[in-house]
């Protein structure tokens, strides 16, 4: 009886798990990010730093303290290395530091093949950098520029700005970018990514946001007087809510449009 | 052992006479040049320490701080905030280093060291070696009047197109700036390799070479090599912006990136120009001050110093990781960025190695050398992740990648001229500078320079951006700003005490005997206290076995032949 009713809670609990996430599970792609893989690298790497950091740091520490001069006519009795004794001290430390080169390496080529390769079922936004703005085109035609910083309140309990970056959670996005004057970068403070932006060129980069949040993006190649001014939130939302919000610009545009065509016939 | 002189004489009436503008102005001595170059790279030091001070004030805070404006000069407010923090920006950086670490390390120790160290009555081309100061000196004054002119250069050291070509500023005083100090430095180069190569003192083999020297020949070797390549580079960006043409334009047919990987090729090299003489005058200071031979001495030489020039080439685009270059050359070149550990590590290796079993005497210069085992620590294991494309792709242009190169030139080879200017402070005044004041500001200025640079990691982790005189868009981020400011008051202040300790200690230090270190290396064991013309009373001869760090003889008691 009391393994029944066990069994009994343990199944309301999955199921109070799914219906809590109707469908969000399933949508997520189970795909290695870039975020997720820099975390990863940056943990991995940042104990290989503390553990050489700290083997030379108390050894040097230790060779201050310990080889004081007891008189000041002392010398040293450093003894000098024969041929072998000197090969060793080459080698041995060659290896070690090779070694350790080669294993970051490989990580670090492991994690930049996910940080290039596009996953299949993207989605693409394209790019305009100018000085002092982003310019962000959605597949749709709308376009968001990142000076505007007007808010719109009222839009499913999230603060919505003009100018913010709104993408859909479980997605992978595909940023095409292109500069119309001089050499900027788009700068993804949150999800570890940046890449330059300039004219004559199209460069990209993919990320993929795994729940709502709302983080920076910023122009981080010197672009000049206004460089630090050059950046907008990028804000991450459901597909219901992305769907919502996009529609809702699409509106807008067309109606933008509208207008200004009229003023033109007026005219 | 090393009989050269049948001792020194009390007085060779060789040195120079009493002070004499125009001696100094004429001169071709090299201990002069090289006392001019000094001054002239601690002039740059503070002229843009001062710009550092404004760049802090105005990061301290979120917003306008509404001072950065007389920093710059501009004391009628005429500029933009931001204009005036990207000028200041511009300056610090272009002068430290082109200004300050390169000559400071090139042409005041180089010139000052390298013919005594060597056993030379002069470096060999003494009228190039004078062309070459005053080439630098014009540099410095073409950097300083962009602090009159209306449009001061506001497009960082690295000057990159479009954006300086498109600049309403004067991108021309840049060039100049570089044209001046590069021939400076091209000259230089030849000087220095002409006199490595032919001016040894007889009997002077290579593997008898002070390891300063062996530096300061490898630095030089990549100046002749790559300083043309930064002159073409900033001369064809002069030829765009003033004449039309289109080598960096992409819309006539120009390639946007060539400036970058031309800048680049010439400019990693450039750290190791800093680095290696940095490394240089930290083994003479711990060898000196060890009383111990230099620690597997061929390795350090041959795997570090030479190691570090034959990889110095082929590195340059860990510097454009994130600058939309093909994948695959930005895998080639972060393993080749790597793989800058193994001469590195090496030449750390050799330097610990000199302190295992030495006779350690606590001089100002060995604090400082003590503090850059730390720095040099710091500073070169937070490049490891930066050697890592697909780590930089975050890390690159944040503040942490300001932190990392702070930390191993700002401070570590700035550390290194200072150890520098007090172990040849005898040798250059014939008076010490050792004492209480500077101590104090040897404690003072590490702390300043802790407190400054470890917020910087911290928050450059997170994101940071680099060259932001607002981050409005990251509030969280102002306690950090706040203490590095703080931290780079102490900085201030502990160097305003160390210039008037050198100041105080050259007009009355006490006055030392001619090896107060008791070195055994040849500018101090075959010279008076001052050198006078021609270095030595005496020409010198090294035997087969002489070594300047033979201080202990085989049975381990202290050596004292002269």
């Amino acid at each position: 009886m009391k393994h029944k009713a066990h069994r009994f809670f343990a199944s309301m609990l999955v199921a109070a798990f799914f219906a809590s996430t109707p469908g969000m599970a399933a949508e997520i792609p189970n795909i290695p990010t870039p975020t997720e893989g820099w975390n990863t690298v940056w943990h991995e790497v940042l104990i290989d730093l503390w553990v050489i950091g700290i083997l030379f740091g108390s050894l040097g520490a230790y060779f201050l303290v310990k080889y004081r001069a007891k008189d000041p006519d002392a010398v040293g009795s450093g003894k000098k290395l024969d041929f072998r004794q000197a090969l060793a001290w080459c080698l041995i430390p060659c290896a070690l530091f090779l070694a350790d080169d080669f294993m970051l390496a490989a990580k670090g080529w492991t994690l930049w093949n996910t940080q290039r390769t596009i996953p299949a079922g993207s989605m693409e936004i394209k790019v305009t950098a100018s000085q002092w703005n982003f310019t962000y085109e959605y597949p749709n035609g709308v376009e968001i520029s990142s000076t505007d910083r007007d808010t719109d309140k009222n839009l499913f309990g999230t603060e919505i700005m003009d100018g913010d970056l709104v993408i859909p959670v479980g997605k992978p996005i595909v940023m095409r970018m292109i500069s119309s004057d001089v050499i900027h970068s788009f700068g993804l403070t949150d999800y570890r990514l940046k890449e330059d932006i300039m004219p004559g060129r199209v460069t990209y980069i993919w990320f993929m946001a795994r729940k709502p949040n709302i983080s920076q993006v910023v122009c981080v190649e010197f672009c000049g007087t206004n460089h630090s001014g050059m950046y907008n939130r990028v804000v991450a939302v459901s597909k219901a809510n992305y769907d919502t919000w996009l529609a809702k610009k699409k509106q807008e545009a067309t109606l933008r449009r509208r207008t200004y065509a009229a003023n033109i016939i007026k005219r | 052992m090393t009989v050269a002189t049948d001792g020194i004489p009390e007085d060779t009436g060789s040195s120079h006479g009493g002070f004499k503008l125009k001696e100094w102005i004429f001169t071709t001595d090299h201990k002069r040049i090289g006392i001019m170059y000094l001054i002239g790279s601690i002039a740059a030091l503070l002229v843009a320490g001062l710009m550092a001070m404004g760049i802090r004030i105005e990061q301290t805070y979120v917003g306008e701080s509404g001072l950065i404006q007389y920093f710059v000069g501009d004391f009628a407010g005429n500029m933009t905030t931001g204009d005036a923090y990207n000028a200041a920006l511009y300056f610090h950086g272009a002068a430290m280093i082109l200004a300050f670490l390169i000559p400071g390390l090139t042409g005041f120790a180089a010139n000052y060291l390298v013919p005594l160290m060597i056993g030379a009555p002069d470096v060999a081309f003494p009228r190039i070696n004078a062309l070459s100061l005053w080439l630098f000196w014009m540099g410095i004054l073409v950097a300083l009047l962009s602090f009159i002119i209306p449009d001061a250069p506001d497009i960082m050291w690295t000057g990159y197109p479009p954006y300086s070509i498109t600049t309403s500023t004067n991108t021309a005083f840049y060039v100049f700036t570089v044209h001046l100090l590069g021939f400076a430095s091209i000259l230089g180069a030849v000087n220095f390799l002409v006199t490595i190569i032919y001016m040894r003192a007889p009997g002077m083999g290579w593997n008898q070479m002070n390891m300063f020297v062996w530096t300061t020949f490898a630095a030089f070797i990549i100046q002749l090599i790559f300083v043309p390549v930064l002159a073409a580079a900033v001369t064809l960006l002069l030829l765009d912006k003033y004449a039309g043409t289109n080598f960096y334009n992409p819309d006539a047919g120009g390639d946007v990136l060539l400036y970058q990987n031309l800048f680049w090729f010439y400019s990693h090299p450039a750290v190791y120009v800093i680095f290696l003489p940095a490394m240089g005058i930290m083994y003479e200071v711990i060898a000196t001050m060890a009383k111990n031979r230099i620690f597997n001495y061929k390795v350090a030489v041959w795997g570090g110093i030479i190691g570090i020039l034959v990889i110095t080439g082929e590195v340059w685009v860990h510097h454009l990781y994130i600058a939309g270059m093909p994948n695959w050359i930005r895998i080639g070149q972060m393993i080749t960025t790597l793989m800058i550990s193994v001469p590195v590590g090496l030449m750390v290796i050799s330097w610990w190695g000199t302190l295992y079993k030495g006779s350690i005497t606590y001089s100002t210069a060995m604090k400082y050398a003590s503090a850059n085992m730390f720095l040099v620590l710091v500073g070169g294991l937070t490049g490891i992740p930066l050697a890592m494309t697909s780590m930089t792709v975050h890390l690159s242009e944040t503040s942490f990648i300001h932190a990392h190169f702070h930390f191993i030139m700002a401070l570590f080879a700035t550390f290194s001229m200072f150890a520098a200017v007090y172990h040849w402070f005898p040798k250059m005044t014939g008076r010490s500078a050792e004492g209480k004041l500077a101590d104090a500001a040897f404690y003072v200025t590490f702390l300043g320079t802790q407190l400054t640079f470890w917020p910087l990691f911290i928050i450059g982790i997170e994101g940071m951006p680099r060259r932001y005189w607002n981050y409005e868009m990251f509030p969280q981020f102002e306690p950090y700003h706040m203490v590095a400011t703080i931290g780079s008051f102490i900085i201030a202040f502990g160097a305003a005490l160390m210039i008037l300790n050198w100041i105080k200690a050259a007009i009355n230090g006490p006055k030392v005997g001619a090896n107060p270190w008791k070195s055994r290396s040849l500018e101090w064991t075959h010279t008076d206290i001052i050198a006078g013309p021609g270095n030595f009373p005496k020409p010198v001869t090294v035997s087969e076995d002489w070594t300047p760090y033979d201080y202990a003889n085989a049975d381990g008691t202290p050596n004292t032949s002269n």
